[in-house]
């Protein structure tokens, strides 16, 4: 059956690869199992399709030469506009087809939901029962990759590495907009969204150094939102991990706000120290001191609310503090005034007049907008149910 | 008293200055282009003296024709400008490999791949496909006008006033950077603070209301104005597809108005719907304007549908193979075409039986569309196939469409769509299906129905000049699309480092040359023909020897489009009427109850330019203004009793004998 599907796969992508010889297709020929498992799906799909997209194109070339009016030896029939036959034929081979692919389709979304733990190693190997995975919390940073290794106790930026044929377990999320975590060569992407997490199972099966990059537009530096992927073996990845150690510097709540306003093109940096529950709190969206966390927020909504009182709240559940910034020139294009949609400055000196909801819209004159006076008074009181 | 800034703020909001792109050379060209080619067209209307005619004729026109031959003109305007977006991206990305940054910096390139899918869907293809419909639809079911004749000029204003005011962005201000459906938190005002995204969403908002009212006001033109006899299943199968088409719309604009409504009062108000702030969520964003997107690509393609098979039996000579079957066809996608939307967002983390649903639905709309394929297939079978410039697309079409598809089931397939979703098959996929599909479909119409607008055919030569630039500029341009997906190169991207990837891209831009060639051809067409009018001259009303009603009237129809409201005995019913020896009525002919013209329509889209532009400058006391001045306009014309007129008995008999002399010369 593999020997038959290896060769049919051959034969479905001859065309292409007479046309490319020496084009690396990373998706055809991925180096994870997770990829190689999709590309497969990708070739049996497409030969499934194939058996009625070849005899329809070859039926329209055919009759669209044959019926040329030139052609009088061709039969000619101007009634002739139904046939029960043929129209159970129509009907029922493309349903054929589709109820062949709808069971692949069930199956495999269910084997490969990027949430669903690994069961295997590659086709041949099972996950051994001994095997550790390896965790890594990936947050999409504008516009860089931050990712964490908890249990090592490292965290990278724009680099990314792992031992072959391990396991690895990714959670992901993002700081700010959404973008897509996406190798090429070892599975399929899942989207980085703020204040959420996805969840992505993979392994890769060969040493190298692979493409990784946001699959999802995310503004101004998203082009180069790229990094390198090591699959490394497990000697490599123990070097790695102490040469991160070695070389790396501390990454506490400081260091990482500073990382995470806006920069292009970010060289790769490694942390040999992690402040404790900092993806936490990334992901709750409360990196920044003085911010309610998400999960706080919840709980609150969870046990009925705050009341009137959860109006106290209200700045510290404004995570978003750049869009003051443009203020400045908020309709210029970008060379006139030198101020990107979003800039590198401070947040907190703008002044909240030049806030745009304060532009006069009627009916919201004493509305807070955005603007958030409060960003840097830590002592903003508990919301109230969290202080019982 | 002018440099008071609060004065300042106060009358011009945020406007300024520095809105004005004079820093960049290539919209200071473009503005300059626009300005001339403006003043050579406002010159040559004076020298002809066609204001009054303009006014009187076109613009206040509520004449379903003439509507929709300003739509198709919009269209085509619009077309160029979408056009010259792609082949800025399309040199930008050939060019910016190996440490170059090509010549479009990430600001402006953003704001081009955008512009390009909001004016290709929202401007190009809306407008064309309404246009159509509007033409065609009146005279295939044998009616004289629409069912709310100003209704459907307002609609067409309220399309062109969006148009302007996202061409507005181009010279004031900037274009929203998002992506074409502006996806939160990205749009909202904390990332998108300027105006690029406001003026996304007034120039929707404002297109949206010309697209559903026209949308209402075709479906009842469809259920109430058939010809006595055309029962629902005698009518031509374009009528059908523009019923189910109009259905859509009328059932997914309204969602389209309400997500982009939230999410401009996340953007004016400060709420948070769809913001990281106080709980709201941008997925909810994500599905909604799906929700209305995934419709939106049938909204498209059915009418093309639609006129493939009119083209397809007219030049096989033969009737649509499997109506019945046809019609069902149209009517499942049309219902299926509501539970797909997820498949457009499979990465986004739902559990795996929810994206296999989605996936599974998707699929079985290949069911119906490939039905479809095979009844025009064997319509040609024991066909007599003519190959005229539509039949040609329509052969082109089959070819590619297939194509499209498979790779469209390909992406329905959510662990594949994992490893393809947002990558350069992506964009080929939905490229090949709306320039293979709604394109070829549209070219194929313009060409079809051409000389039914305007009395002479369009010139052959240059038609098929053309329709093989197109194909074989599309094949160049998006097979090489579908490599780089393969090779994991992903879309809106502006510079690469990967050197292999060049070679593709170059190919991929050469293409779009191609298509550039085809577009002029398409121009020159026009010109050519307008030139060699008298010889391509249509005298008989069917140049085509084609089957549906529309073919019963001259060419261009009279104003009131049938001095006798046809009797429908059968599908095809010229054709039917021709067969049996049917004979033009010569006499008898009684006055004709018409509606009258009125430029309310074209006033009211002028103002609501002007509101959008105050709401996007925060100008609050002209959008205050101008949108009182609607309101004003709007209830003022409810007391315009003077709506309609006859044509006099005398007149038609003198237009029908025309027309008696017209056939008589013929033979």
């Amino acid at each position: 059956m593999s020997k038959l599907f290896t060769f049919s796969r051959h034969l479905a992508v001859l065309p292409l690869f007479l046309l490319m010889a020496g084009c690396d297709m990373v998706v055809m020929s991925p180096s994870g199992d997770i990829a190689a498992q999709q590309r497969d799906l990708l070739v049996i799909s497409t030969i499934l399709m194939l058996l009625i997209i070849v005899p329809v194109i070859f039926l329209t070339l055919l009759f669209a030469w044959r019926y040329r009016r030139s052609n009088t030896a061709a039969a000619y029939d101007p009634e002739w506009h139904h046939s029960t036959a043929l129209e159970v034929v129509i009907w029922s081979a493309p349903l054929a087809i589709i109820i062949a692919l709808g069971a692949i389709t069930w199956i495999s979304t269910h084997k490969l939901d990027p949430y669903r733990p690994l069961d295997r190693l590659d086709s041949g190997r099972a996950v051994p029962a001994d095997v550790k995975p390896l965790t890594v919390e990936v947050v999409a940073l504008d516009w860089k990759w931050l990712f964490f290794y908890p249990d090592e106790g490292v965290a990278t930026v724009n680099e990314l590495a792992a031992p072959v044929d391990v396991p690895i377990n990714f959670k992901i999320t993002a700081s700010s907009v959404m973008n897509s975590f996406y190798i090429p060569a070892l599975a399929g992407q899942i989207y980085a969204m703020p204040g959420m997490e996805t969840k992505l199972h993979a392994v890769i099966n060969k040493t190298g150094e692979y493409e990784g990059f946001s699959a999802n537009y995310s503004g101004e530096g998203f082009s180069h939102m790229r990094f390198k992927f090591h699959g490394l073996d497990r000697q490599g990845f123990d070097d790695w991990v102490a040469r991160v150690k070695s070389q790396g510097t501390a990454l506490n709540r400081d260091a990482y706000l500073k990382l995470e306003k806006p920069s292009e093109r970010e060289p790769v940096r490694y942390f040999a120290s992690v402040d404790d529950g900092l993806y936490q709190a990334i992901l709750n969206l409360c990196a920044t001191p003085g911010k309610m966390c998400m999960h706080e927020m919840m709980h609150i909504d969870r046990m009925g609310g705050g009341g009137v009182e959860s109006a106290e709240n209200r700045e510290k559940l404004e995570y978003d503090n750049r869009h003051s910034l443009g203020e400045g020139a908020p309709a210029a294009t970008f060379p006139a005034t030198g101020t990107p949609a979003r800039s590198e400055e401070e947040p907190q000196g703008t002044d909240g007049a030049s806030e745009p909801n304060e532009h006069g819209m009627p009916g919201t004159g004493g509305h807070e907008g955005h603007s958030m006076p409060g960003m840097n008074e830590g002592g903003d009181p508990a919301p109230a149910q969290l202080n019982h | 008293m002018f440099s008071d800034p609060d004065l300042l703020k106060f009358i011009f909001g945020r406007l300024n200055l520095d809105a004005i792109p004079y820093h960049e050379p290539i919209l200071v060209a473009t503005f300059l282009a626009v300005v001339i080619g403006g003043v050579a067209l406002v010159g040559l209307i004076t020298y002809y003296r066609f204001w009054g005619v303009l006014w009187r004729d076109w613009l206040t026109s509520v004449d379903h024709k003439k509507i929709g031959i300003m739509y198709i003109i919009l269209a085509l305007v619009m077309l160029l400008r979408g056009f010259a977006d792609a082949i800025m991206m399309r040199l930008q990305q050939a060019i910016a490999f190996g440490g170059s940054e090509g010549y479009l910096p990430p600001h402006h390139y953003d704001q081009i791949f955008t512009a390009h899918g909001v004016i290709m869907i929202f401007f190009m293809a809306m407008p064309f496909v309404t246009g159509l419909m509007n033409f065609v639809v009146p005279l295939q079911i044998g009616a004289r006008d629409v069912s709310f004749p100003f209704l459907n000029n307002f609609s067409f204003w309220m399309t062109t006033a969006g148009a302007v005011i996202i061409m507005l962005s181009l010279f004031v201000g900037e274009f929203a950077r998002t992506g074409w459906l502006a996806y939160p938190p990205l749009s909202g005002a904390d990332y998108s603070p300027g105006v690029g995204v406001d003026y996304y969403i007034w120039g929707l908002q404002v297109a949206g209301i010309g697209t559903t009212l026209s949308g209402i006001n075709l479906i009842a033109t469809i259920v109430k104005m058939r010809a006595p006899g055309m029962t629902m299943m005698k009518m031509p199968v374009f009528t059908w597809t523009s019923l189910c088409t109009n259905v859509l719309i009328v059932a997914t604009f309204p969602v389209l108005t309400a997500t982009l409504a939230l999410l401009t009062l996340d953007r004016y108000a400060g709420t948070n719907f769809f913001t990281n702030d106080l709980g709201g969520n941008p997925m909810m964003y994500i599905n909604l304007i799906w929700i209305w997107g995934h419709p939106e690509v049938y909204i498209l393609v059915l009418p093309a549908f639609g006129i493939f098979s009119e083209v397809v039996a007219t030049f096989c000579g033969k009737r649509l193979f499997g109506y019945a079957s046809m019609v069902y066809a149209t009517v499942v996608i049309t219902i299926l075409s509501y539970i797909v939307w997820l498949h457009h967002f499979f990465t986004m983390g739902s559990g795996a039986s929810v994206n296999a649903f989605f996936g599974i639905t998707t699929m079985i709309i290949s069911i119906p569309t490939g039905a479809k394929m095979f009844n025009w297939l064997f319509t040609m079978y024991r066909g007599r196939i003519r190959y005229e410039v539509p039949m040609l697309w329509t052969v082109g079409f089959m070819v590619t469409f297939v194509l499209g598809g498979m790779t469209g089931v390909l992406l329905a397939v959510p662990p594949a769509d994992f490893v393809l979703h947002n990558s350069l098959f992506l964009i080929a996929h939905f490229h090949n299906v709306i320039i293979g599909g709604v394109v070829f479909g549209l070219l194929a119409g313009v060409y079809y129905w051409f000389p039914k607008a305007f009395g002479f055919r369009l010139d052959p030569f240059w038609g098929k000049m053309s329709f093989w630039f197109w194909l074989i500029g599309f094949y160049f341009a998006f097979m090489p699309l579908y490599v780089l997906g393969l090779m994991g190169v992903t879309r809106r991207v502006n510079s690469f480092e990967d050197p292999s990837l060049q070679i593709w891209f170059v190919i991929a831009a050469f293409g779009a040359f191609l298509i550039a060639l085809g577009i002029l051809s398409l121009l020159i067409q026009f010109a050519v023909s307008f030139i060699r009018r008298e010889e391509l001259r249509d005298t008989t009303g069917d140049p085509w020897d084609a089957r549906t009603l529309e073919w019963s009237t001259s060419s261009p129809p009279p104003d009131y489009n049938f001095a006798f409201t046809p009797l429908v005995h059968d599908h095809d019913s010229w054709w039917d009427m021709k067969r049996r020896g049917h004979s033009r009525p010569l006499a008898g002919f009684k006055p004709i109850h018409m509606p009258k013209n009125t430029g309310t329509g074209v006033i009211l889209g002028a103002i609501s330019v002007v509101f959008a532009f105050a709401m996007v400058w925060y100008i609050w006391w002209l959008a205050g203004l101008s949108f009182l001045a609607m309101v004003a306009i709007a209830i003022g014309h409810t007391f315009n009793y003077d709506r309609d007129y006859y044509i006099p008995a005398d007149i038609v008999t003198e237009t029908e004998g025309k027309r008696t002399e017209l056939l008589a010369g013929e033979v």
